[in-house]
């Protein structure tokens, strides 16, 4: 089932980063970052943290801003015009490692507020999507709760239905995982499989190395705002190249 | 521990009964030690000989029914300095026998404050509660109302431009196109107005006699201070508060300089700065009335200090919901809006409505400049040479009107936190 059997050199490129570097203050964050996604792609960004990982991610919907470089998202090269960031802010979903729920709107609220104000959409519609994508994450019992009466592992997925709920066509997903309890994690990976089974395009900085080897179609590995190694994750786990690869994933396999 | 006892055989015992019931309270709360014990009744002989002494004077030996100051002396409170008076307390020197109009603008805008409490009023029918409540308060205080054709014309471009704004993604189509006319009808006129081809004209709603703005006292100037004071300071301070956060430095620059400035001086040089100071720089000939150069005093000042509330709550934001509504796509307005500000000001509703409080008194600073608010209007009571003498009375009085006007103001912030966060927590 692993993705390596999927043909992706005819998909057509959705982001490239040429030559990205970042900086805060003297801090070199990210360094000469080049990386082209292809349509349908599953990328899995690991690295210790401080690596830059999740600044790369937060750098391709302008959340953070770039100093050097192009990034190109579905066409629209990135530039501090408001009307290409909201346009591509419109494309690309986001999931956050807290949740970021709005904890004065109830859950139905949270998913339909961007397809209403965003995309203009008639109430109805958007509620009828949004039932459907909380059905899908399996919580449409919790539509009319508010966000603080759910579990952790329940607020991730009504984020991850939130962000889809924009149809976007890239989902990026920062450390999703990292703040839940672990009986919960499960419940999260579960909707993130499917999610890339149906053919999302998905950056996702994780440690999860079991979501890695069941979907990722590339392991980038990251360490002190570099791109290090890359490569399908059979071959990343099995014969990592770089020596700081090897002490990074001896670490992190040992713990789990 | 549960596994091992069936849970059949574990029968809920009843709390201790020295822990219930009045006796069992007061032992645990009052005399729970020999130091507590004699604390609970030195403090109880304190309060009932205070109290004993308040209640001899103010009921007891108090006299309700004198007519004129001299009968009074010698026994408890004269109470009947404030049943001759409660009058000119109330409505200071507003035509005597038009006292009807200040009473009911009163009840209109007790009327409007309250509906307006009412969290289900908050959408356009608060438009229309204000809409109609401020026009009968001005109308009865005034007598008569001029509204001129180019504030009618504004009004109706405003609308129009509110409504496109606002309900642009709902709007039907024929709903949009009266958006379309009033901004029409109302930017045409203007500028057909301005050239001076449309002539000055304006609507005259006059039933009753002119009674000017100088002549006002009492309540209805104090909550009319207040209520629009507020009223417009909160918005003004959302502004500036979201201004000194904003990353244009101008901006920033500007509504920093402007609370800095205001919150550096005392309300009472703005007053007077308003009052005296104004007129002088306006071109001959112009002059603002003296009680809308107070209001907008009131305004200024209280905007300064609700800004720093509320840049309080928005800086209690995590920046997760920044960034949340910034990866949906959302814009500036609408993160603002629908995002920053239901949350911030739910945080801030304590000390806003400790600001809020604040004012309301501080509205009395006024008698500075001359303006009848309800405690001056008190204070002129005392002047009668008939009834000198009986300042503790008036005052009391005074302070127990305050003190009503305020404890709902205090309790409504409790009622709006609970309702606020209904569902939100846990």
């Amino acid at each position: 089932m692993a993705a390596t059997a999927r043909d992706l050199s005819k998909a057509e490129s959705v982001i490239q980063l040429k030559g990205v570097n970042k900086w805060y203050g003297q801090f070199h964050v990210l360094s000469d970052i080049n990386l082209d996604v292809k349509e349908g792609e599953k990328i899995v960004i690991c690295g210790p943290s401080g690596s830059g990982k999740s600044t790369l991610i937060r750098c391709i919907n302008r959340l953070e801003e770039h100093q050097r470089g192009d990034i190109v998202v579905h066409g629209v090269t990135l530039s501090n015009d408001v009307k290409n960031i909201e346009a591509i802010r419109r494309e690309v979903g986001m999931v956050f490692q807290s949740f970021n729920l709005f904890p004065h709107l109830t859950i139905l609220d949270n998913l339909t507020l961007a397809p209403i104000w965003v995309k203009k959409m008639p109430k109805k519609e958007a509620e009828e999507i949004a039932m459907s994508l909380l059905t899908r994450v399996r919580i449409p019992e919790q539509a009319l709760k508010y966000p603080g009466q759910l579990s952790g592992g329940q607020q991730q997925r009504v984020a991850i239905a939130r962000a889809l709920c924009m149809r976007p066509k890239i989902m990026l997903f920062d450390e999703p995982t990292s703040a839940l309890d672990p009986e919960m994690v499960k419940e999260v990976l579960d909707v993130m499989i499917e999610l890339a089974r149906e053919g999302m395009t998905m950056l996702c900085v994780t440690h999860e190395m079991g979501f890695a080897r069941a979907v990722a179609d590339r392991v980038i590995f990251m360490d002190r705002g570099e791109i290090v190694e890359q490569n399908e994750p059979e071959e990343f786990f099995a014969n990592p190249k770089n020596e700081r690869t090897k002490l990074f994933l001896g670490q992190i396999l040992h713990n789990h | 521990m549960t596994d091992a006892m069936p849970a059949g055989d574990r029968k809920p015992l009843a709390p201790p009964v020295e822990d219930t019931g009045m006796i069992g309270w007061a032992r645990k709360n009052l005399f729970s030690s020999w130091g507590n014990g004699i604390t609970t009744i030195v403090l109880i002989v304190a309060v009932v000989w205070v109290l004993n002494g308040f209640l001899e004077w103010a009921l007891f030996t108090a006299n309700f029914t004198a007519s004129t100051g001299s009968e009074c002396r010698g026994g408890g409170a004269c109470w009947a300095l404030i049943r001759e008076k409660f009058r000119y307390i109330f409505f200071g020197s507003f035509p005597y026998e038009q006292h009807w109009r200040p009473l009911f603008a009163v009840i209109a805008m007790l009327a409007m404050l309250v509906l307006s409490a009412d969290r289900r009023m908050w959408n356009w029918r608060l438009l229309v509660i204000w809409g109609i409540g401020s026009f009968v308060t001005f109308l009865l205080m005034f007598g008569q109302i001029h509204i001129p054709l180019s504030l009618i014309l504004f009004v109706a471009l405003v609308c129009g431009g509110a409504g496109l704004a606002l309900r642009s993604a709902l709007a039907t189509p024929s709903e949009r196109m009266a958006y379309y006319a009033l901004i029409g009808i109302g930017a045409v006129g203007l500028v057909l107005r301005i050239l001076g081809v449309l002539p000055k004209w304006s609507i005259g709603i006059a039933p009753l006699s002119y009674v000017e703005t100088s002549l006002w006292g009492g309540l209805p100037v104090t909550l009319i201070l207040a209520t629009y004071g507020l009223a417009f300071a909160f918005p003004y301070g959302v502004l500036l508060a979201l201004g000194r956060r904003s990353n244009l430095p101008l901006i920033k620059g500007l509504c920093v300089g402007f609370i800095e400035l205001i919150r550096g001086v005392p309300l009472i040089s703005l007053l007077i700065m308003a009052s005296v100071m104004l007129p002088l720089f306006l071109p001959s000939g112009t002059t603002i009335d003296k009680f809308l150069r107070a209001q907008v005093a009131v305004i200024l000042f209280a905007g300064a200090y609700i800004a720093e509330v509320i840049r309080g709550g928005l800086q209690s934001l995590p920046k997760g919901q920044f960034e949340a509504a910034d990866a949906m796509g959302l814009n500036y307005p609408q993160k603002t809006l629908l995002i920053i500000l239901p949350q911030a000001l739910r945080v801030v509703i304590p000390p806003l409505i400790n600001t809020f409080i604040g004012f309301f008194k501080d509205t009395s600073l006024v008698l500075i400049i001359g303006i009848f608010d309800f405690l001056n209007t008190a204070n002129q009571a005392l002047v009668d040479p008939n009834w000198a003498g009986f300042p503790g009375e008036v005052y009391l009085f005074a302070a127990f009107v305050y003190f009503i006007f305020c404890y709902s103001m205090s309790r409504y912030s409790k009622y709006l936190e609970v309702e606020l966060n209904k569902g939100t927590r846990r």
